[in-house]
């Protein structure tokens, strides 16, 4: 009866167990079922979306920077250049013994002990497989020290990198520029694409002017990474294409000429082709070392140069703004010959002074006594300030500022550089909106006299009173200044040259106005009374100049300027323009020395080495 | 045995058994279709370990021989009576139990957790409990009627929890889950009535805040991570976004063999072992993977079906347990991969890298193939 009922028992749990995996196999095909679905979902309906995540993880396009172009100058002369430049570089995961290796550079004089703190950090920063720079611009004795020791070192490696490179260093500095590292504003101008792989920049004047030409245009390779970002393949590689080589239109004998001639001083030299606005010459001292400012200089040498009194950094020919003084003159004479003022022929009785009608106050003439009875080409020829400050007066302001504003000055010439100062030609209108109080704003007849000699609010850059000289030059004919000759393609060598761009001319046609003023200056040079006779003489060819001296400092009305009782910064600065030859004039020139005190003795000597070095003139035999 | 369907399917069986083959098998204890069944996923393991593990042939190698030692171990399980088994299994158990209490007093700490006992070859303890408490539940209930009653329920839920318990203070919740999960299985193989299981249902959805109580700081994660893995797309949810790239890039065709970018290039964490499943998404693909979700379901299928034809209740249980336990290891680990659960430390069952799992799981098959092979004898 126990047997029966323990069979029946079987029988019924046998049952129930079936009936159990039943419902459990209704289970697991509805878990499994689960399982497909999201298969489902994640490798078919979502396909697209994962397939994408996938190559994102993965593919990643690294920038190669193209190779920066050159800078020659008009002859093709080298003016900036790529140079290899060593670095070196760590790969911590092929360290051995990180600490070891990194004591032993010290001691092989490779690293300095006081940097290993901070690059411990940015060891620790990185991940070991990323190779880190631990010292760039190797010298040659670096390079030696660590050349003879390399097998030392493994995980070490030296690389050359391309830097910019200016063989004639600060002599070109402010014409050329220089490169340095992307600023935040670098990166919002440029294509952050173009630019993704590319360190340096340029910073100012023809490397940033021109940085469109030189930059090129990058390369990239699409590279496999892994999750921890190293490289594993390149799939496909674009070569960056080099920037264009730059021919600025610059004369680098000129411009060596300029740079040695004003060196130690404060000043500026602009030497322009009157036929087309080519800037010759570009000097602007003191300059400053482009290579170690490309290369990358500390903060406190940064500073120093930036806080240095001499500002060695501030471009005097683009930016600096001096009264031009007496070398205005020759604008001042033609506006007369223009306007029906004076005539070639007109002379004027210099007593040494001009007073207005009803004051007392005397503005003198820088030659005690007087010049006497002065025609046009003797008041430029010896300077005389008292035939332009009664000029000035008929003139008036307006006829005056506006004939000057014809030369370009009080305004920007225009020239391919960036941060160009306007200089100012004074006016009521302008006396109006610069001052505030109505006493101010009032033009005083005064104000027009001293104006005639380039004193008062007038003020000029070197380079506008270079191109005004080249407009002399050129008997009104302006050509907006340029630097950019042309760019040459690095592939083909051709060249494209750029235009010169005429300007509005000078509204005067009368040949003989010209020639007076134009013979007034030559008499400057290479006439018998001439200011700058001593440099004229000097010269092989006919040429013309005018020089110019402006006050710093002004001397009370009843005292005299005595040179070696002011103080040296306080000095006058001395100017001159120049043009030569005579007949067909290739180059004018404009020079300033801050505080140089006599345009004629500190600044028309400059001229000259300038003018030679760009014409070469065959010494008579 | 007066069961029409074991002599149906004897019967039937008997005129099949000719070839050279089927009497190797049937000498050694082997089941035909379970063995051809384990055997594809082993090759599908060999195939994805090879992509995962960087191609080194080394590794596969050590792969390859743990596999053999898994079949040995799974030929010696074969051999022995079901009987036999039966009567050692509270043996087995106070065996695992021991040694469990062995690791928490001295156990090696491995990844944050001391699942690990050095005894020559390291090995996890919880792995015995795997098979140990199914191994205990159904001889427990083999004497006693069907369906079990309270008291015996009772005695089922303790010699559960207490293994369990100290397998999830280690801690590993994912091994502790299913061993809960196997001794669940056994008590509703058993017939438990709907009621209790409606009941145990309810008490642990409630039991779910007090769950979420002791659990720890990285646990929590993970659950909060299934939920949102946006949410820390570099931290905890970083294994699951990567993981969904990987298989749902592989389109239903896949990248091809050694071609998953994302297994190769290494954005896939623990591709060897826990989320190899994504290396066989992405590789290849919706029909790969299909393919290996088929060989898995004919093994479970084969497993119930040795079940259903099992001469007495301690069989029965314990080989449909054996089976839907290993179903809930596929369904756990697969689940966890797509990010439909938590992810809890499971590994692939016979896929993943890694010896113990292994072996456990080959015993497991060994004990199936040996019920079902020692039935006649029983019977008799």
């Amino acid at each position: 009866m126990a047997l029966a009922s323990r069979i029946k028992e079987h029988w019924r749990e046998q049952q129930l167990f079936n009936s159990r995996i039943l419902v459990t196999v209704f289970i697991l095909l509805t878990l499994i079922a689960l399982v497909i679905i999201r298969l489902t979902q994640l490798q078919v309906l979502k396909y697209d979306y994962y397939s994408a995540q996938s190559s994102g993880n993965q593919i990643r396009a690294e920038p190669i920077p193209p190779i920066r172009g050159l800078i020659l100058d008009r002859n093709g002369k080298i003016l900036a250049d790529n140079k290899p430049s060593y670095q070196l570089e760590i790969t911590p995961e092929r360290v051995p013994d990180m600490q070891d290796t990194l004591n032993r550079l010290v001691a092989a004089n490779i690293l300095a002990a006081g940097d290993l703190a901070e690059l411990r950090e940015l060891l620790a920063s990185r991940r070991s497989f990323e190779t880190l720079v631990i010292a760039e611009h190797l010298s040659n004795e670096e390079l030696a020290a660590f050349a003879v020791r390399r097998p030392q070192f493994p995980g070490l490696e030296m690389r050359a990198r391309l830097g910019r490179n200016y063989p004639h260093g600060a002599a070109a500095a402010h014409v050329l520029g220089y490169v340095g590292s992307m600023s935040a504003a670098d990166k919002r101008e440029f294509d952050p694409a173009d630019y993704a792989g590319t360190t340096h920049v340029g910073k100012s004047a023809a490397e940033r002017s021109f940085e469109h030409d030189l930059h090129g245009t990058s390369g990239h390779e699409d590279v496999v990474v892994n999750a921890h970002g190293r490289k594993m393949r390149v799939l496909n590689r674009v070569r960056p294409l080099p920037g264009r080589d730059v021919i600025l239109t610059i004369d680098l004998d000129a411009q060596l000429a300029a740079s040695n001639a004003l060196a130690g001083r404060r000043g500026a030299v602009v030497a322009i082709d009157p036929d087309n606005g080519e800037v010759l010459a570009f000097t602007s001292t003191p300059g400053y070392d482009p290579n170690a400012i490309s290369a990358g200089l500390s903060r406190r040498a940064y500073l120093s140069l930036q806080e240095d009194i001499d500002r060695p950094l501030f471009d005097r020919a683009l930016r600096g703004q001096y009264p031009p003084g007496s070398t205005i003159k020759p604008i001042v004479a033609l506006a007369g010959l223009h306007f029906g003022i004076t005539s070639a022929e007109n002379r004027v009785y210099c007593g040494g002074y001009f007073s207005l009608p009803g004051s007392s106050h005397r503005y003198r003439d820088w030659k005690p006594g007087g010049h006497g009875n002065v025609s046009l080409y003797e008041a430029i020829e010896q300077s005389c300030d008292v035939y332009f400050y009664g000029l000035a007066r008929d003139l008036g302001i307006t006829r005056m500022g506006g004939f000057m504003r014809e030369f370009g000055l009080g305004a920007s010439t225009g020239i391919d550089l960036q941060g160009e100062q306007t200089g100012v030609v004074p006016s009521p209108a302008w006396k109006k909106k610069v001052f505030k109080s109505p006493a101010a704003q009032v033009w005083f007849p005064g104000e027009t006299v001293i104006a005639g000699i380039g004193q008062g609010y007038m003020l000029v850059t070197p380079l506008q009173l270079a191109h005004a000289a080249a407009t002399i030059a050129a008997r009104g004919k302006r050509f907006q200044p340029m630097l950019r000759k042309g760019a040459r393609d690095p592939h083909t060598g051709a060249i494209e040259y750029q235009q010169a761009t005429p300007l509005q001319a000078v509204e005067e046609q009368d040949t003989l106005h010209w020639d007076a003023v134009i013979e007034g200056m030559h008499g400057v040079m290479q006439g018998p009374r001439g200011t700058a006779r001593a440099v004229g003489m000097r010269a092989a060819f006919p040429m013309a100049g005018k020089s110019g001296t402006a006050q710093v400092f002004s001397v009370g009305q009843n005292q005299k300027y005595n040179a070696s009782e002011v103080d040296e910064r306080r000095r006058d600065h001395a100017l001159f323009i120049a043009f030569a030859p005579l007949d067909a004039p290739r180059i004018a020139v404009a020079v300033v020395i801050e505080n140089g005190e006599s345009g004629s003795k500190a600044a028309a000597p400059i001229a000259l080495d300038v003018i030679n070095a760009y014409l070469k003139p065959v010494p008579a035999t | 045995m007066n069961n029409p369907l074991l002599n149906i399917s004897t019967g039937s069986r008997s005129r099949v058994e000719q070839g050279l083959l089927s009497r190797v098998l049937r000498a050694l204890h082997l089941d035909g279709p379970l063995l051809v069944g384990i055997l594809g996923v082993l090759l599908f393991s060999l195939l994805a370990l090879y992509s995962a593990e960087g191609q080194q042939i080394r590794e596969l190698m050590d792969q390859a021989a743990r596999m053999l030692l898994a079949f040995v171990v799974l030929l010696f399980m074969a051999q022995i009576n079901p009987g036999w088994l039966r009567r050692g299994a509270p043996f087995i158990y106070a065996l695992g139990l021991l040694l469990l209490i062995l690791v928490l007093a001295t156990g090696d700490i491995g990844k944050g957790a001391q699942r690990w006992l050095d005894v020559g070859i390291r090995f996890q303890p919880s792995e015995i409990m795997k098979l140990g408490v199914p191994l205990l539940l159904c001889w427990l209930l083999h004497e006693r009627a069907l369906p079990p009653s309270p008291g015996v329920v009772v005695m089922v839920i303790i010699l559960t929890f207490l293994p369990a318990g100290m397998i999830a203070v280690q801690p590993d919740l994912g091994t502790s889950i299913l061993i809960v999960l196997s001794g669940a299985v056994v008590i509703f193989l058993a017939g438990l009535g709907w009621r209790y299981i409606v009941a145990a249902a309810g008490l642990a959805a409630a039991a779910m805040p007090a769950l979420w109580m002791v659990m720890h700081d990285y646990q929590r994660k993970r659950v909060l991570t299934l939920l949102d893995p946006e949410s820390d797309p570099l931290g905890a949810g970083y294994h699951i976004i990567q993981s969904k790239i990987a298989i749902g890039s592989g389109g239903v065709f896949g990248k091809g063999w050694l071609n998953g970018t994302q297994g190769q290039l290494e954005f896939l964490p623990e591709r060897h072992t826990d989320f190899i499943f994504a290396v066989i998404g992405e590789e290849f693909g919706l029909l790969g993977a299909l393919a290996l979700l088929t060989l898995y379901m004919f093994i479970v299928g084969r497993g119930l079906f040795i079940a259903a034809n099992a001469p007495d209740t301690f069989t029965r249980l314990l080989a449909g347990t054996l089976s839907i336990t290993f179903f809930f290891y596929v369904f756990v680990n697969t689940a966890m991969v797509m990010g439909l659960i938590p992810v809890v430390g499971v590994p692939l069952p016979l896929v993943s890298a890694g010896g113990t799992s292994m072996v456990t799981l080959m015993a497991c098959f060994g004990i199936l193939m040996s019920i079902h092979t020692h039935r006649k004898l029983v019977a008799r």
